[in-house]
């Protein structure tokens, strides 16, 4: 099993940043274990392909743009992939769908891609998530355990010392 | 007259808009409009001074490493606090490589496309292309074997009907004219290309700790331990390492980048004629090799209109030269400034919003308009390149008389120096930067090493911060060209904080004298055969290689469909 899970977003522009946020706190609260790495991956694009290159899964959380309810999450993965591509415009344009592009022209494209999505409701500049972005960056770990589960991951909680508030 | 409007410019860092105006096949007026307002200094406000660096990287997805270094570089030049030479060492070497793999990045994977066929490679002789390629250079990986397996590859993707990564291309254009055979060895490069920048990217996370957000930057040096036996820090196996990677990455940029570029650019030549604009070219000296850098391997300076006898070089990263010239204005940007309208110098700079529609001839852009000594300044590789030219660089000059004689031998005639004022010439002038940082970061490996054999280990200065104000500034040549931060500290606080970025440089809108920024003025008199399918205009914009999330940064909050370009 070799699993990446990937925060993406902007930590300058609040909710921006809640990918970011959520698997920062989901490796402050869970040990992992071999074979499932987390990654801080800010707004970079390019810079990730030797990460993302040949994982079996490909968890990606970050914020998206919808008319859902803010705070609100989903799940996006099999065809609907492609399509979430080709209709979202990034603030990093040269973005992972780049990044999945050029991995698949080298035939090390993840077996599989999900797309933890987090609904964002402020992306003024700040530091901090919006009381919506917390609920969906609670919520977004929780879709992520799930996945976890899936695969027969069973997550030990990390040593007290090293736990966050998120 | 047609007016095009571009929306955003895609293969590309960022959210740009680009106007043009054309007329009889020409373009008669341009507009570059950056659509994110970037408000860094805003977040930075209150802020120690030591943390400055872990905020500023991450402006940028793309240049997350070259705001950190510049940010703990600004903080020591307040303090005036020297760095340690194994740290100048370490970052000279995580710059080098960062800005190798930024530069092979932009060659094949964002600007290759707007030259190179992909559907045309398909009926490439491979037997020919092979012949063509040992033609260029020795590289032993230019075989047939490679070329059919890469065209068998191109060839499965293309009937899929799932171009992927390639799906952005202007196929079939009358604006691409090179041979099927170019066009698969530009190719089958691009594949090696995606190896090659990974293996430079693993460069930068053995001595930044990790990417894309390296750790072991602090100000007053670098956090990395060395102990060359103990496992947990720098040891000589990974240093080891890194000297194999650097070879590869030699062997690669040398042998095939270098005459891939020469070989595009002599085949495109007509493109030698458009794209200079704005012509005074400004950079600065980099990698230093003394502990306040003053002494610099990379040189730097200022050539006023393109006239390469009027050089004036900038002495090491604390020239004054430098520091009393910049200003930015905003005549034309969505800012106001309080208590005058005039272009401030950084220090005094301000960051206040003043949003208004898009107005041809008022405020249309959330970038500044910087300017040096009141003029438009040009930055990037081009403008490092000829400085370092004149300066009496041995490997610039050597790289820059390869890539001009393999282009002039592809030709048939010379190609004269001033052909590099072009579209072209910035495309060449970034893959001869990138050899040159290649032996920069061979060179400052050695100096590494030395230093540690002679039993000097110290790679940090512990920074003390004096009651009330001081001000300090850094400036790093990035890839892109001249990055500066500017900042005012008080009391180990961050009052005042402006990033003056190259895109910024170059993009910038229209000045106080409504003169026209760098990518607008390239613009002037581009051709475009097809104002629906602008290729020509892209050709140039990108030949910038736009990173835009840091002249200017946030998501557009309207949600709206991608229109990418629009002819009126």
């Amino acid at each position: 099993m070799n699993v990446l899970i990937l925060g993406l977003g902007n930590l300058l522009l609040s909710d921006e940043g809640v990918g970011v946020h959520a698997v920062t706190a989901l490796g402050e609260r869970f040990r992992m274990p071999d074979g499932v790495e987390i990654l801080d991956g800010g707004t970079s694009g390019m810079d990730l392909l030797d990460s993302i290159a040949k994982r079996d899964h490909l968890i990606v959380c970050d914020a998206i743009r919808s008319d859902a309810r803010p705070g609100s999450v989903q799940r996006i993965d099999g065809d609907s992939i492609a399509a979430f591509f080709a209709t979202r415009i990034s603030p990093h344009q040269l973005g992972l769908s780049e990044v999945l592009a050029n991995l698949e022209l080298l035939g090390e494209r993840p077996g599989r891609v999900t797309i933890i999505g987090v609904v964002p409701e402020d992306l003024r500049l700040g530091t901090e998530l919006s009381a919506a972005g917390r609920e969906g960056m609670e919520k977004s770990i929780e879709f992520i355990l799930d996945d976890l589960a899936a695969m027969g991951v069973q997550l030990a909680s990390a040593p007290l010392a090293a736990t966050g508030t998120g | 007259m047609t007016r095009i409007t571009i929306d955003p410019i895609t293969r590309i860092e960022g959210h740009l808009r680009i106007d043009c105006e054309v007329d009889g096949g020409k373009v008669t007026n341009a507009w570059s409009s950056g659509q994110m307002w970037r408000g860094i200094e805003t977040i930075l406000q209150g802020r120690d001074a030591r943390d400055a660096w872990i905020y500023t990287q991450r402006i940028c997805g793309v240049c997350t490493t070259v705001h950190a270094i510049v940010s703990v570089r600004a903080v020591e030049n307040a303090l005036e606090l020297e760095v340690p030479l194994n740290a100048q060492y370490i970052r000279n070497m995580i710059i080098a490589a960062h800005g190798v793999h930024d530069h092979i990045v932009h060659f094949y994977q964002l600007a290759a496309l707007d030259w190179v066929d992909i559907v045309s490679a398909l009926g490439a002789d491979p037997v020919a292309t092979a012949k063509l390629a040992s033609s260029l250079s020795d590289y032993t990986r230019n075989d047939v074997f490679e070329f059919q397996a890469v065209q068998q590859k191109l060839a499965t993707f293309v009937e899929s009907g799932q171009l992927g990564v390639f799906a952005s291309g202007y196929w079939g254009h009358p604006a691409m004219k090179l041979p099927p055979e170019v066009n698969l060895l530009a190719a089958t490069h691009y594949m090696q290309a995606l190896e090659f920048q990974r293996t430079a990217n693993r460069i930068v996370s053995i001595l930044g700790s990790k990417t894309p957000h390296i750790q072991n930057l602090a100000v007053g040096g670098v956090s990395n331990a060395i102990n060359l036996e103990s496992q947990s820090t720098l040891t000589l196996e990974r240093l080891f390492a890194i000297k194999a990677d650097i070879d590869k990455l030699i062997e690669f940029v040398n042998q095939a980048m270098l005459s891939d570029v020469a070989a595009v650019g002599a085949l495109y030549a007509d493109w030698t004629g458009y794209g200079a604009g704005v012509m005074n070219y400004l950079s600065v000296p980099d990698m230093p090799l003394d502990t306040k850098g003053v002494i610099c391997e990379l040189p730097g300076g200022y050539i006023p209109g393109g006239d390469l006898t009027a050089f004036r070089p900038i002495n090491g990263q604390l020239d004054d030269y430098f520091r009393d010239g910049v200003k930015e204005a905003v005549k034309h940007s969505w800012y106001a400034y309080h208590g005058g309208e005039g272009a401030r110098h950084p220090w005094d700079g301000q960051t206040n919003p003043q949003y208004t529609d898009f107005e041809d001839d008022g405020k249309y852009s959330w970038i500044k308009a910087p300017t040096f000594y009141d003029e438009r300044a040009q930055v990037g590789p081009l403008a490092n390149v000829l400085a370092m030219y004149l300066a009496g660089h041995e490997p610039t000059k050597r790289q820059l008389e390869k890539v001009l004689g393999i282009a002039g031998s592809v030709h048939g005639s010379p190609i004269p120096l001033a052909a590099l004022h072009s579209t072209i010439g910035r495309i060449a002038a970034r893959a001869v930067r990138c050899a040159v940082l290649l032996e920069t970061l061979q060179n400052q490996w050695q100096l590494l090493m030395d230093n540690l054999a002679r039993g000097d280990f110290d790679t940090y200065n512990r920074p003390s911060f004096p009651k009330g104000e001081i001000r300090g500034y850094g400036v790093h040549e990035a890839p892109r060209g001249v990055l500066s931060h500017w900042a005012v500290i008080e009391n180990g606080k961050i009052r005042n904080y402006q990033a003056v970025v190259p895109s910024t440089w170059n993009a910038g809108p229209r000045a106080d004298d409504d003169a026209l920024g760098p990518y607008e003025a390239s613009l002037i008199g581009n051709p475009v055969a097809d104002p629906e399918l602008p290729l020509e205009v892209l050709r140039t914009v990108h030949s910038f290689d736009p990173c835009i999330a840091c002249a200017i940064h946030m998501v557009d909050p309207e949600a709206r469909p991608i229109v990418q370009v629009k002819a009126l």
